[in-house]
């Protein structure tokens, strides 16, 4: 079976690196003695599938990974005995099954919600940096690939942008909407874009659409009410 | 943190890490690994003591390690001082900084982190409450290259004496205001701490002659340290797990420390005698519970050659068969020894992720392996190599040293010669194989037989690789890896340096000279202006033969062995006598068994299956080459060389056959580079 959980990644340990994330959860899941599920051959691998990396820097509380399990067990009693095991600043967010025959995280999830601190601008500039930006026709950005200089533009990528005044640490917020196709965005590729100084970013939502309609990876949250994700700093 | 490289190893927060509390009546130490956080989270030697101190009730540990060229300048210009990663406290306010002395070309690096903590770099400069800053691990047994910077060093095994570094430290924080020199003096009077500002090194004109006590109080010769039972000490319980990666990013488990196999290039095996082994059921239940608690899938069972530990079938099958491990748990020996025996416990251990298989015969020769004691037959290499091919493995890898006493070109063309044969061998089982051939160029160590050697020139090391690369072009599967030979000789000036020695780190510490050990930033040119600036040379420093009845820098310093012993056997080795294991033949005297109050702890009463260093092997026929291994057209020659095809073993001329050598250390033995610890793979 697998079972999908959502977990956060707050604090210093956002400093860690995607495989960084990914080599902590194998040995969690060992320490845990859950009979997860192996590739063969001369180097098995535990059968884990992450979602879309986030990058390094960037704290989150949506982010998602499938297990594979060579028993049957409630989704919630893998999440309970995990989370303890996991570093300071990971924590378990909700756990359930993935719909039956869906693809993977990598493939489905369509776009993200950001929630980025704004350093020095004010609510009114940021404002008219917003609505220029998403009155564009096209944002181009020079990036190099494999040798070759090419053109991206990002502009199909901005799907919603605006500011929002927050009590909590982050203080005036930009809340983003950048989805993953034709390609995605990073928030430091946004700063560039807006050129003003960004803080802290936090992923707040991964979003699959199909059919019309717009859900998260996993409906059924939070399943695991009794751990929550701990600060690290 | 966004703009420098890998910032997750300045954030800490590894499982195992302790946040102590800093309080009154807890000596506070900080212990210092002086190169990046990824080489230096691993060292068994820092975890250990972290683990012990915080354990004691008068004392604490926080960890650092030494930010990357980036992060210091960050931290240089916001005016941040190297801080502990668990509380992020200034590293000047604990009461001890202490260093883990793993490689000479770290030094300029413990200068960089004194300076960063906001202390003067020089020990006597250094006054009233600044932090005690001390340092011990392997190079810690030359200490005068750091005599000026250090205030003591502890030779030796640090379990017991950081505890009664403690105790004198926290007597002087009760009864305050006991000076600086007075703490000094009462570490100087504990066994194996070495307080280099009690002593004044004499010369005469550029010759030392004496590194000799100031007053009557401290001993003239200090004598290291080595706990008596491995088994008392079953640390790390914790060991710590980082959130990123790291060389050696495995459960490890030392499964005993010291060596007496008798290398004699090897610094490590001397200075750590006797061999004491961990009890086996110990190892077992370390492992055990060191796997559930860290989650780690592999495991390495550590000493200087683990497969001579006399519990290592047991212990190697009681992790592979154990249920909770399920076939996902390997097991790895970082030291092979090289014989078909080794080949197939690691078969044993590596069915669950089989990587490459490494051998260190070290010499190309049997006779370059008699010099150096390292005893491998031919027909031990050969058999090794071939049951590795043929259980499976592509990719061998052989370590080699150059620059060996008495060395000549027909021994370096050995490795040649035996890497070529080891890929022939290989290609009858597959048709790629990959038999990488590194090699070092020789640094003599204090401590060892080899200690009076001089070590060949750059341009020597370079003519001899040189030639290597030649007689390899197109051998086919083979490829040759080469240390830098300008490093080589760098680690030649601190290895065997004397006091005078600082002024060249210092110089190239100034310099902008951090990081010597990572080849973008190692520059030649710094230390060799350093030495001229100190009136050095590389000729007198590094290149020179020492007299016999030389004062060597460390011999106010002892590591248990005999000057007359490590001089006896650096005469036998120039007359390629060769000298048993003495854990199962009667002992030589040595001086370690005698001299301290310790002695050899193993359970086996045999030697291993496959023989070790002489005992249980006949060394009288190492250099024979069993004829089966030989290719096709060697086999002729092999053949009519041996003068009888009926003869199954047939000989060989690689071992044999005249050769230029001198027998007394003078001159014309060739060397080169660098290498000389482990002798491990």
């Amino acid at each position: 079976m697998i079972v999908r959980m959502r977990f956060g990644k707050l604090g210093k340990v956002r400093w860690t690196s995607h495989r960084d994330v990914a080599r902590m959860w194998e040995r969690a899941l060992r320490r845990a003695k859950l009979p997860v599920a192996y590739t063969g051959g001369f180097s098995p691998r535990a059968r884990l599938s992450f979602g879309l990396a986030l990058p390094t820097g960037c704290e989150s509380v949506a982010e998602y990974l499938d297990v594979a399990l060579e028993a049957e067990l409630e989704p919630a009693l893998v999440a309970e005995r995990v989370c303890p095991l996991l570093p300071r600043g990971i924590g378990v967010l909700g756990a359930g099954e993935p719909e039956p025959g869906s693809g993977s995280l990598q493939e489905e999830v369509t776009s993200c919600t950001w929630e980025i601190s704004v350093v020095r601008s004010t609510r009114s500039e940021l404002d008219e940096v917003l609505s220029r930006l998403m009155g564009a026709a096209s944002l181009p950005v020079l990036r190099e690939r494999k040798g070759h200089v090419v053109s991206d533009d990002l502009r199909p990528s901005l799907l919603a942008l605006f500011a929002q005044h927050t009590h909590d640490e982050l203080g005036t917020t930009l809340v983003a909407e950048l989805g993953t196709r034709p390609r995605g965005v990073r928030p430091a590729e946004l700063a560039e874009l807006l050129d003003i100084e960004l803080g802290l970013a936090r992923r707040t939502c991964q979003w699959i659409e199909r059919g019309g309609s717009k859900f998260e990876p996993l409906d059924v949250l939070p399943a695991v009410p009794a751990v929550a994700v701990e600060r690290a700093s | 943190m966004a703009q420098v490289t890998k910032p997750a190893r300045y954030i800490g927060g590894e499982l195992g890490a302790c946040e102590p509390l800093h309080e009154p009546g807890r000596v506070a130490w900080l212990l210092i690994y002086p190169d990046t956080y990824e080489i230096g989270l691993p060292n068994q030697g820092l975890q250990i003591l972290y683990e012990i101190l915080n354990e004691r009730e008068d004392a604490l540990a926080e960890r650092a390690y030494a930010p990357w060229t980036d992060m210091e300048r960050a931290m240089r210009s916001a005016g941040i001082p190297l801080f502990s990663l668990e509380t992020t406290r200034p590293a000047a306010e604990f009461d001890v900084l202490a260093f883990n002395l793993s490689a000479e070309l770290t030094y300029t690096n413990v200068l960089n982190l004194i300076d960063l903590a906001g202390l003067a770099v020089r020990s006597k400069e250094r006054t009233g409450d600044a932090p005690l800053v001390v340092a011990g691990g392997h190079c810690a047994f030359n200490p005068e290259p750091l005599a000026d910077f250090i205030d003591a060093f502890v030779l030796g095994d640090g379990e017991e004496v950081v505890g009664e570094i403690s105790e004198v430290l926290l007597d002087r924080v009760a009864d305050h205001p006991r000076g600086r020199h007075e703490l000094l003096r009462a570490l100087a009077r504990l066994d194996g701490v070495y307080v280099p500002a009690l002593y004044e090194a004499r010369y005469d004109g550029t010759s030392l002659v004496g590194v000799v006590p100031r007053s009557r109080d401290v001993p003239e010769r200090v004598e290291k340290r080595a706990i008596g039972d491995l088994g008392e000490w079953p640390f790390p319980k914790q060991q710590l797990v980082p959130l990123v990666e790291v060389v050696h990013d495995r459960l490890n488990v030392e499964v005993f420390r010291g060596c007496t196999r008798g290398c004699r290039f090897c610094q490590a095996g001397m200075i750590t005698r006797p061999v004491r082994e961990r009890p086996a059921s110990q190892v077992d239940e370390m492992v055990r519970a060191g796997l559930a608690r860290t989650g780690y899938d592999e495991v390495a069972l550590t000493s200087l050659s683990s497969a001579d530990f006399s519990g290592i079938e047991h212990a190697v099958s009681s992790v592979i068969n154990d249920p909770q491990c399920s076939g996902q748990v390997s097991v790895s020996l970082p030291s092979l020894r090289v014989d078909a025996f080794t080949v197939g416990i690691a078969a044993e251990i590596q069915k669950v992720r089989r990587t490459g298989l490494t051998f260190a015969p070290e010499g190309g020769t049997w006779r370059m392996r008699q010099v150096m004691n390292k005893l491998i037959r031919e027909e031990d290499l050969y058999s090794a190599v071939d049951s590795a091919f043929a259980q499976g493995w592509r990719r061998v890898k052989l370590y080699f040293l150059i620059g060996l006493p008495t060395e000549t070109d027909e021994d370096v063309l050995g490795i040649a010669e035996l890497a070529r044969r080891c890929a022939d061998i290989g290609h009858r089982y597959h048709h790629n194989v990959t038999l990488t051939t590194s090699v070092g160029g020789f640094v003599p160590k204090p401590h060892t037989p080899f200690q009076w050697f001089g070590q060949d020139t750059i341009e020597e090391l370079r003519r001899k690789v040189g030639m290597l690369r030649d007689a390899l072009r197109g051998a086919r599967g083979v490829s040759l890896r080469w240390h830098g030979a300008e490093a080589t000789a760098a680690e030649g000036i601190v290895s065997r340096g004397d006091r005078r020695v600082g002024a060249v780190v210092e110089h190239v510490w100034r310099a902008g000279g951090t990081f010597q050990e990572w080849s973008e930033h190692f520059d030649l040119g710094l230390w060799t202006a350093g030495l001229e600036a100190a009136g050095l040379s590389l000729e007198d420093s590094v290149y020179r033969h020492r007299e016999q009845h030389e004062v060597l820098p460390w011999d106010h310093l002892s590591a248990g062995l005999h000057r007359d012993f490590l001089w006896q056997d650096f005469s036998e080795a120039l007359h390629e006598h060769v000298l048993e294991d003495c854990r199962w033949t009667p002992c030589y005297d040595c001086g370690v068994c005698t001299g301290l109050p310790v002695e050899h702890v193993v359970a086996s009463s045999v030697p291993p299956a496959g023989g070790s260093q002489g005992t249980g092997q006949d060394v009288s026929v190492g250099g024979l080459m069993p004829v089966h291994f030989v290719h096709k057209e060697h086999r002729d020659m092999a053949v009519s060389a041996a003068g009888g095809a009926e003869d199954p073993v047939a000989r060989r001329s690689l071992g044999s056959g005249p050769r230029a050598r001198t027998t007394s250390g003078a001159r014309s033995m060739g060397i080169v580079d660098t290498c000389a610890s482990g002798g491990g793979a």
